[in-house]
């Protein structure tokens, strides 16, 4: 196969990682996490209506005409679905949830729910910082595990490939306000360990390399190990995106979500284990010395 | 190594064969009472209410600092010591102690053999903590009292809970306890949670307490509501009868009346009581209360002492039902609140069974389509490993009866699309020794010996996000994590025992052919 040469493009590319990373940031920093009820707290409810033509703003309009405070409608994957949001929660009341399909029933017929999820507020607050501590801890766990198998320059370009592959895709999770549930923490936690192994891989070659090739200059050398990794890097993508595209598409709305945030995450992944992860060993000049010494230590 | 003993391959196929048995037990019926299992589904795929509850445990301390109180008063007496003004405040018991009584009161309260505060050596705590200033003593349950305390309440709470979900007879339901204050309960099947909910939102305090002639509140007695909000009376605090005494309620049917009701039991004291109060208090009336509401005050016209009753109040056959299921099952010893529901109906559960599943056919066929097309043979050979990866983990999640979840299913096909890495490693890495080394057993033996590092290191780093999932997840995302666990563990396991053995009897078949892979 045909040498390409990605060391070329090392600049270019990471100075637009660092553009998209500062977007990213931007975004989470101002323009924040449309947080489900999961993290929020409040009711969401599934709907599925009789027939097709009840309106969207009909739905809108009976909620509005209840008390519950702000509330969101929105269509959920065919015509009759329809997944209503909002903050009020109580269910300590047993009939609270009866009473909304009661008053909905009349004035938009018959109405099932399918689904329906309460969370209080002080669960919320839990939820959330259980999945941040998840994703925390993971991310210190991979570091720790690095840290073990390999040399100090080569975890840190691991874990910046990792960071970046999260921030990136909360940012776009950010940009075009999904929502942000548990099944999201699951998928950025996947992503952790996905976009791990994809660095792992090469930079198994890379230590390969450096030992059996001694003057090659570690620009030249990470070129040379992201070549004869690349087959395998772009069969495991296709497989593992062949399989998210599938959930994506035919899995049904609920796994819409982490299905498209773990995409993304391969995605990114994928580039970063090349992009971010190898130029982190030429800035830090890793050469066969780095490997050797550490290993008669 | 290209070559496998007999007694491997033997035994490789016989754990093989047995895992797959387990997860084939699912899709077809077989008699056999041992060997049929099945994969639990979760509550978002089969339907069902996901409730937790919290224990409001302030009334409970309130209670127990009072009952302490008393209990106080009485040991003090008894040891002859001088203490007066005896209060409660903010959790707090607070007493005064003469001058020449400190030391001795210190002494009974700190001391490791302490009747009334008991030390536990494991802990190195008292059940309370105290401070003196003063000659004032200031007495408050320490953190271990106060876990023990919420402990023994939780026990009692849950054991209700059980009894009251149990007695509503939904399909195995399942109560935990969750941390110190909080109670999961799952109902599968459940979609309407409406009438559980509203049986465990009720403490169930029953008691029976005369009406006062006099209408105004007094040292003594207490305004109460009716339970229809209708009118208020006044009450005294003496309890002639609580819902302890009770040992049967059922709903029936007043002949005379034609109306609703609820008949009751007493235990052999209670009925003492009964009888006793009912006979002194002919003329007046008696009301039941629960939970601080009345329900109904009748007359009392004549004594009560066969040791059963009845209680009426404007009855459905379904809340007269209720109020009978409540009071059989005892009183919980604090509110419960429910602080977070999650309900699937059996509709959307099953449609997410299809979806899954569906998904899974296709995302499984494109990745076998795109081996072959890669690969060729060796792609049908990874395609095996494949299968019987499918197999053993479907078969090991039955087996060890794991829940099956709609993100555990996504999990499912996750790990069908990283599984083929590890087969993809070193089929690449074999590629490249063949550029060397023309002997093909050599060539794929090197392969398969360089890639291992790469493959564990590769593996290692998703099962650690497998297990920060588990212990950190909840519900429907413990699924996933234990699907995307397993599934790395039997792809480990397919890649090295099973789609090795198949690469090994094929290249030793073909070593002189051109072009193997």
């Amino acid at each position: 196969m045909k040498t390409i040469q990605f060391n070329k493009l090392y600049k270019l590319f990471n100075i637009t990682s660092v553009f998209l990373i500062v977007i990213s940031l931007c975004l989470l920093l101002f323009k924040g996490l449309n947080f489900g009820v999961d993290f929020k707290g409040g009711t969401l409810i599934e709907i599925r209506t009789d027939q097709s033509s009840s309106k969207i703003s009909l739905i809108r309009d009976s909620f509005n005409q209840m008390n519950l405070g702000d509330v969101s409608v929105k269509s959920f994957g065919n015509e009759t679905d329809y997944i209503v949001k909002f903050e009020k929660q109580n269910s300590n009341d047993p009939e609270f949830i009866e009473n909304i399909k009661q008053k909905l029933s009349n004035s938009i017929g018959n109405v099932d729910f399918r689904r329906v999820e309460n969370v209080g507020p002080k669960v919320s607050a839990e939820l959330l910082r259980s999945g941040i501590i998840a994703i925390g801890l993971s991310l210190a766990a991979m570091l720790l595990y690095i840290w073990i198998r390999f040399e100090w320059q080569f975890s840190l370009g691991a874990i910046l490939a990792l960071f970046h592959d999260v921030i990136l895709t909360l940012g776009i999770f950010s940009l075009f306000s999904l929502e942000i549930n548990l099944s999201i923490v699951a998928a950025v936690l996947t992503i952790v360990g996905y976009s791990m192994n994809d660095t792992v891989v090469i930079f198994d070659r890379v230590r390969e390399n450096l030992r059996k090739y001694a003057d090659i200059k570690i620009f030249e050398l990470t070129n040379i190990s992201i070549n004869e990794t690349l087959s395998r890097t772009i069969i495991t993508s296709a497989t593992t995106l062949l399989a998210l595209l599938s959930i994506y598409l035919f899995g049904g709305e609920i796994l819409k979500g982490f299905s498209l945030a773990m995409i993304l995450g391969v995605i990114f992944g994928t580039y970063s284990s090349i992009y971010i992860a190898n130029p982190i060993l030429v800035l830090l000049k890793v050469s066969q010395r780095t490997i050797i010494k550490e290993e008669k230590d | 190594m290209l070559y496998f003993s007999k007694l491997r391959v033997i035994s490789v196929l016989i754990f093989t064969l047995i895992v797959s048995y387990f997860a084939a037990s699912n899709f077809l019926k077989f008699d056999d009472e041992y060997f049929s299992k099945n994969i639990k589904l979760g509550l978002d795929l089969q339907g069902g209410s996901y409730l937790l509850l919290e224990i409001d445990n302030d009334p409970v301390i309130t209670q127990k600092l009072q009952s302490k109180l008393i209990d106080l008063k009485r040991y003090f007496k008894d040891k002859k010591l001088t203490i007066r003004n005896f209060s409660i405040d903010k959790n707090t018991i607070i007493f005064e102690s003469s001058d020449d009584n400190v030391d001795e009161v210190l002494k009974l309260l700190d001391d490791d053999e302490s009747e009334i505060n008991p030390y536990f050596q494991q802990y190195k705590s008292h059940t309370f903590d105290f401070v003196e200033n003063d000659n004032f003593f200031k007495l408050s349950l320490s953190n271990y009292g106060l876990v023990l305390l919420k402990n023994s309440s939780l026990d009692q709470a849950i054991e209700i809970v059980r009894r009251r979900v149990d007695e509503v007879g939904t399909n195995e339901p399942n109560i935990l306890k969750r941390g110190n204050d909080r109670i999961l309960v799952e109902l599968p099947g459940l979609d309407d949670p409406g009438r559980i909910k509203s049986l465990l939102g009720k403490t169930a305090n029953l008691t029976f307490q005369f009406i006062t002639q006099n209408n105004e509140e007094s040292f003594g007695t207490e305004k109460l509501q009716f339970d229809d909000g209708s009118e208020e009376a006044f009450v005294s605090k003496r309890i002639i009868l609580s819902g302890d005494n009770l040992v049967d309620a059922k709903p029936s049917m007043d002949t005379q009346s034609n109306e609703t009701v609820v008949n009751f039991t007493l235990d052999r004291v209670g009925a003492k009581k009964f009888g006793k109060a009912t006979s002194t208090g002919v003329g007046k009336r008696l009301a039941i209360i629960l939970d601080g509401k009345i329900i109904s005050a009748p007359s009392v016209r004549e004594p009560i002492i066969g040791g059963s009753g009845q209680i009426s109040g404007d009855f459905t056959f379904q809340s007269a039902t209720d109020l009978a299921l409540l009071l059989r099952s005892g009183a919980l010893p604090a509110p419960l609140n429910i602080i977070e529901e999650r309900t699937v109906g059996p509709g959307l559960g099953q449609d997410s069974i299809d979806a899954g599943i569906f998904s899974l056919v296709i995302g499984f066929a494109l990745v076998v389509l795109f081996m072959i097309y890669k690969y060729r043979i060796f792609g049908v050979i990874a395609n095996l490993a494949l299968i019987s990866n499918l197999f053993l983990l479907v078969g090991i999640l039955t087996l060890f009866e794991a829940t099956l979840t709609l993100p555990g299913i996504a999990g499912i096909i996750l790990t069908v699309g990283m599984a083929v890495d590890a087969n993809v490693l070193i089929f690449e890495r074999i590629k490249e020794e063949i550029k060397n080394e023309k002997n093909y057993i050599i060539a794929f033996d090197s392969g398969y010996i360089k890639s291992r590092t790469t493959i564990l290191d590769a593996n290692i780093t998703t099962l650690i996000a497998a297990f920060i999932l588990f212990f950190m997840g909840s519900g429907p995302i413990k699924g996933f994590s234990v699907t995307l666990g397993v599934g790395i563990l039997t792809t480990l396991f397919s890649v090295y025992f099973i789609a090795r053995l198949f690469t090994a009897f094929f290249v030793i078949k073909n070593k002189n052919k051109e072009n193997l892979i």
